[in-house]
């Protein structure tokens, strides 16, 4: 054996493409925060309010109580205000030196900011952090579960907009199937058939006709919302019996739930959430760890590349979009059978349009899209608690906020993300 | 091992791709499969890798008839292919990339790690297992490939144009592993229709032409034998022209930079001038800033800065239709997306650019006697061969298309030409085609600014010759410039002696 060429002309694997590179500066960021900093200035320092604001930190089991924080609201506004006008300072500064920045600064941002806002909104009043943060957790559960569909079915390489469907038919049917069966866990396993029902039309039109993925799943959303409003009122209405489940107990988890803080807000929950702790990682670990990651992620990346090395495109991409529904089956369980106790109309009410949202926002990775839908949570709690203690803040206002926010990431403000290049798109062969 | 193709017919609608073709491989040999664009060949070799199946005939390994129902079989049979569009996930490493579809048989990750190591030793690839595909160089993506194909321990590979993308330097290295994995016993079917590469390599040729096998022919016979065995017609095989007669047209691009959606610069600091009445070709590898940079031109790349003026007139800044007033046409380089509307007719075709006022459209509506009359016209003139003027130019073969895209954009009065891989999957006809009409523009007295990755075709066209290299030009060089410098050009080399520039004096102090 001769190897004919000269070392020399061997391109080597660390020739990089690396173009040169232009100075480009990004004025978005420091702009938005100028734009909330002003606001803060507005509400904390001219709409200053007077009196103490009560920030409860303790519940009652917890190892050791921390005392409530007692706050200024007036000089506690003053601080907040100046510390972001700091934080904005620096973002300017970065920018026009193009630096970059890490994930700190917009956390931080937003931790103050929302400090700030808690303190001016609830001058004379106590907020209970804890409370704040059960219900987040509460409110979040439906949309991670819908989001790990979402990530699940868009890697494949079909667009999930009928997340919402999934949702709705697996709460209507977790809640019947429960009532009529009288067992809970059954109803949860109901839920989840419904949802990858759903999912296989979605699969069937989608993958072996070819219809465009955005318009199935908008009609799968409409169909299902006429069908569960339909029986609704022409059978639940009629038959109560029918509609209602048991709901799944809670379970404490010694030691943990009596964290100060986050302990009740975790460890007291329905076994729907502590499967949602394994499941998220687990998909994690999956995608990215596992030959089931690697051809999933292979047929939404480049399914004509996956083909020539005997891989079945259509019909993996059909398994897991079944799958995708059936992880957002629980969430749908998690509506009638932990959080509500009832089947009502559209229930949902446009989560899974959320959860698509987290799903984008997390760059389609299960535990940024986590992350994302935490944070639409927390938005959802903070206007009920708000709402809760009368803030002078009108609440179609509060109401507002975890759309803006979807908005806003969805507009992709938090930086470019990069879809699955053949999501959306049919896999035809000749 | 030994491959036979006994009688394969492929047939898609009306169309025969593939009639009764016969071919044999023996194992250390490489067969080249010569034809022109769309003769058949790629068709022929997705039946062979079970991508399609043929509607007639046999494939045998050593004697036995096989039946492929797809690509994993045909790769458990011991076939591989390196395709012409690489079929690799550019977000996954090599490792993954070569793991994909065979996770237990390489036993998980580090397996794949470990047999691309061991593939990479023994041909000197150099490559990290742990590097990401779209961060390597399109010359390293298929020796990736090729460790693919080797990795199932492939005894007939099959190569499906390969040096499309390679820089003359890859082609001379992907030649040599070639003949490596030749002298190792391995069975090649090269597919190409570029005489050089079948000169220098082959053991057999077999040539087909519209989808059949029209004989076997010898390393020996010269380029214009080969040429016209593929065509089936004697072939001029050189550019007709007489020397360049300069005007005082001008186009001067200067500091011409562009920048991609993530801030890199695609196009970097160009300079050039283009006199009229000659062609300059624009050479290198594909994907190095040319789509950009004429995509400049006409104005269509929004981060763009720096001059183009033509004839004085700046057109950097101003908009397409703006850029289309001031007389440039503009050939894009993927007619089906960019150049045609494929469910419009032929006819409609024609007027996409002239949809505003007299002539062709009077009180706000089209007067389709004229729309009419100009494309009949037109259709005799660029001689496209359509069954009539209401065709859709979707059905048209890409020759035709292109000649439709031709004769819209040579239809008004120009000032600037550019033409942006102009001949790109063309038959030998229609390649002809474009190129006297090139030759008639320049020789009309305007600038010609030609895109073109094929050395053979910038040779033939150009009277200075352009090479950009990640998006800079290396240099302005004459025509008669050797193969060798263009080639070390194309890698990103300056010129020797960077030879002051023959046509125009001004040249040397631009930038």
């Amino acid at each position: 054996m001769t190897t004919q060429q000269p070392a020399e002309v061997q391109p080597s694997a660390d020739e990089r493409i690396d173009l040169e590179r232009a100075v480009v500066k990004h004025w978005k960021a420091p702009i938005s925060y100028a734009v909330l900093t002003v606001v803060s200035f507005i509400l904390m320092v001219l709409l200053a309010r007077d009196g103490l604001a009560r920030l409860r930190l303790a519940s009652g089991g917890d190892f050791f109580q921390i005392p409530d924080a007692l706050l200024p609201v007036r000089a506690t506004g003053i601080v907040v205000v100046v510390v972001l006008a700091l934080l904005t300072a620096f973002s300017f500064w970065a920018a026009a030196t193009v630096r970059k920045v890490g994930a700190w600064l917009p956390v931080v941002f937003g931790i103050v900011f929302v400090v700030g806002f808690l303190v001016w909104a609830g001058a004379g009043a106590m907020i209970p952090i804890p409370g704040l943060l059960f219900a987040t957790v509460g409110l979040s559960v439906p949309l991670i579960f819908g989001a790990m569909g979402g990530v699940i079915s868009e890697r494949a390489g079909v667009v999930n907009i009928a997340i919402e469907a999934q949702l709705l038919g697996g709460a209507f049917t977790g809640a019947v199937v429960a009532s009529a069966t009288g067992s809970t866990i059954v109803g949860v396993v109901a839920a989840m058939v419904a949802a990858v029902l759903v999912s296989m039309v979605l699969a069937v039109f989608a993958i072996r006709y070819f219809v465009e993925q955005i318009i199935v799943g908008v009609v799968l959303n409409v169909l299902i919302a006429g069908l569960t409003n339909f029986f609704y009122s022409s059978v639940l209405t009629d038959n109560p019996a029918l509609n209602s489940p048991d709901r799944l107990p809670r379970i404490n988890i010694p030691v943990l739930e009596n964290i100060p803080l986050i302990g009740p807000a975790l460890f007291n929950q329905t076994v729907i959430v502590y499967a949602m702790y394994i499941i998220v990682p687990l998909i994690a670990w999956g995608l990215f760890k596992t030959t089931w990651g690697l051809r999933l992620r292979a047929i939404g990346e480049h399914p004509l590349a996956a083909d020539t090395v005997g891989i079945n495109v259509p019909r993996l991409r059909f398994w897991n979009v079944s799958l995708a529904g059936a992880v957002a089956g629980l969430g749908g369980a998690y509506f009638t059978l932990d959080s509500n106790g009832a089947f009502t109309r559209e229930m949902t009410a446009g989560l899974g349009y959320i959860a698509l949202a987290a799903v984008i926002f997390g760059q389609w990775h299960p535990i940024k899209a986590t992350g994302a839908a935490l944070l639409f949570g927390f938005a959802s709690a903070l206007q009920q608690t708000l709402g809760a203690i009368g803030s002078p803040v009108p609440s179609e206002f509060m109401l507002m906020l975890p759309y803006v926010i979807t908005i806003l990431a969805v507009a992709g403000f938090i930086g470019q993300s990069r879809p699955p290049a053949a999501s959306g798109k049919p896999y035809r062969k000749q | 091992m030994t491959l036979e193709l006994k009688g394969i017919t492929k047939r898609f609608g009306a169309l025969t791709a593939n009639d009764h073709i016969d071919l044999e491989v023996n194992a250390g040999e490489i067969h080249c499969l010569l034809g022109e664009n769309g003769a058949g060949k790629s068709t022929l070799m997705n039946v062979l890798y079970g991508l399609y199946q043929a509607d007639e005939g046999q494939i045998l390994l050593d004697g036995e008839v096989q039946r492929f129902s797809g690509p994993g079989d045909a790769m458990r049979a011991g076939i591989g292919m390196v395709h012409q569009h690489f079929m690799l996930i550019p977000v996954f490493t090599v490792a993954e990339n070569v793991l994909l579809g065979h996770e237990k048989a390489l036993g998980g990750l580090a397996g794949a790690k470990q047999k691309v190591r061991e593939i990479s030793d023994r041909f000197g690839f150099h490559i990290d297992p742990d590097a990401k595909i779209e961060d390597l160089p399109v010359g390293v993506q298929q020796r990736v490939e090729i460790i693919k194909a080797l990795s199932q321990d492939a005894k007939v590979l099959v190569f499906d144009e390969p040096t499309a993308v390679l820089t003359p330097r890859e082609t001379d290295e992907l030649m040599a592993i070639m003949q490596q994995l030749r002298d190792e016993g391995t069975a090649i079917v090269f597919i190409t229709h570029k005489l050089r590469e079948v000169r220098a390599i082959a053991d057999r040729i077999t040539v087909i032409r519209l989808g059949k096998v029209v004989g076997e022919a010898s390393r020996e016979d010269s380029s214009n034998e080969l040429a016209s065995m593929m065509v089936g017609r004697a072939v001029e095989l050189t550019v007709q022209k007489s020397p360049p007669v300069l005007t005082d047209n001008v186009v001067e691009i200067r500091g011409l930079t562009v920048l991609d959606a993530i801030g890199q610069k695609v196009v970097n600091d160009v300079s050039f001038d283009v006199r009229g009445g000659e062609v300059l070709c624009i050479a290198g590898v594909q994907g190095n800033g040319q789509t950009e940079l004429t995509e400049a031109i006409i104005g269509m790349q929004p981060r763009a800065t720096g001059s183009i003026t033509l004839n004085g007139l700046e057109l950097q800044g101003k908009s397409v239709r703006e850029v289309l007033d001031s007389g440039v046409g503009f050939v894009p380089e993927d007619r089906t997306v960019d150049g045609l509307v494929g469910d419009f007719t032929i006819a409609e075709n024609l007027m996409l650019d002239r949809y505003r006022g007299e002539p062709f459209v009077k009180a706000g509506s089209i007067d389709r006697a004229v729309r009419d009359a100009f494309a009949t016209e037109k259709l005799g003139a660029f001689d496209i061969r359509a069954q009539g003027i209401d065709t859709r130019v979707g059905t048209l073969s890409g020759g035709n298309q292109q000649k439709v895209v031709l004769a819209r954009e040579l239809g008004r009065p120009l000032a600037l030409f550019v033409a942006s891989q102009p001949t790109r999957g063309l038959d030998v006809g229609s390649i002809e085609f474009v190129h006297s009409q090139v030759i008639a523009s320049r020789d009309a007295g305007i600038p010609v600014i030609v895109v073109s990755t094929e050395l053979d075709e910038v040779v033939g066209l150009a009277d200075r010759i352009a090479v950009m290299y990640r998006g800079g030009v290396v240099g302005v060089v004459p025509a008669d410039t050797s193969r060798d410098t263009l080639g070390l050009m194309m890698a990103g080399e300056p010129p020797a002696g960077a030879p002051a520039d023959p046509t125009d004096p001004s040249e040397g102090a631009a930038a």
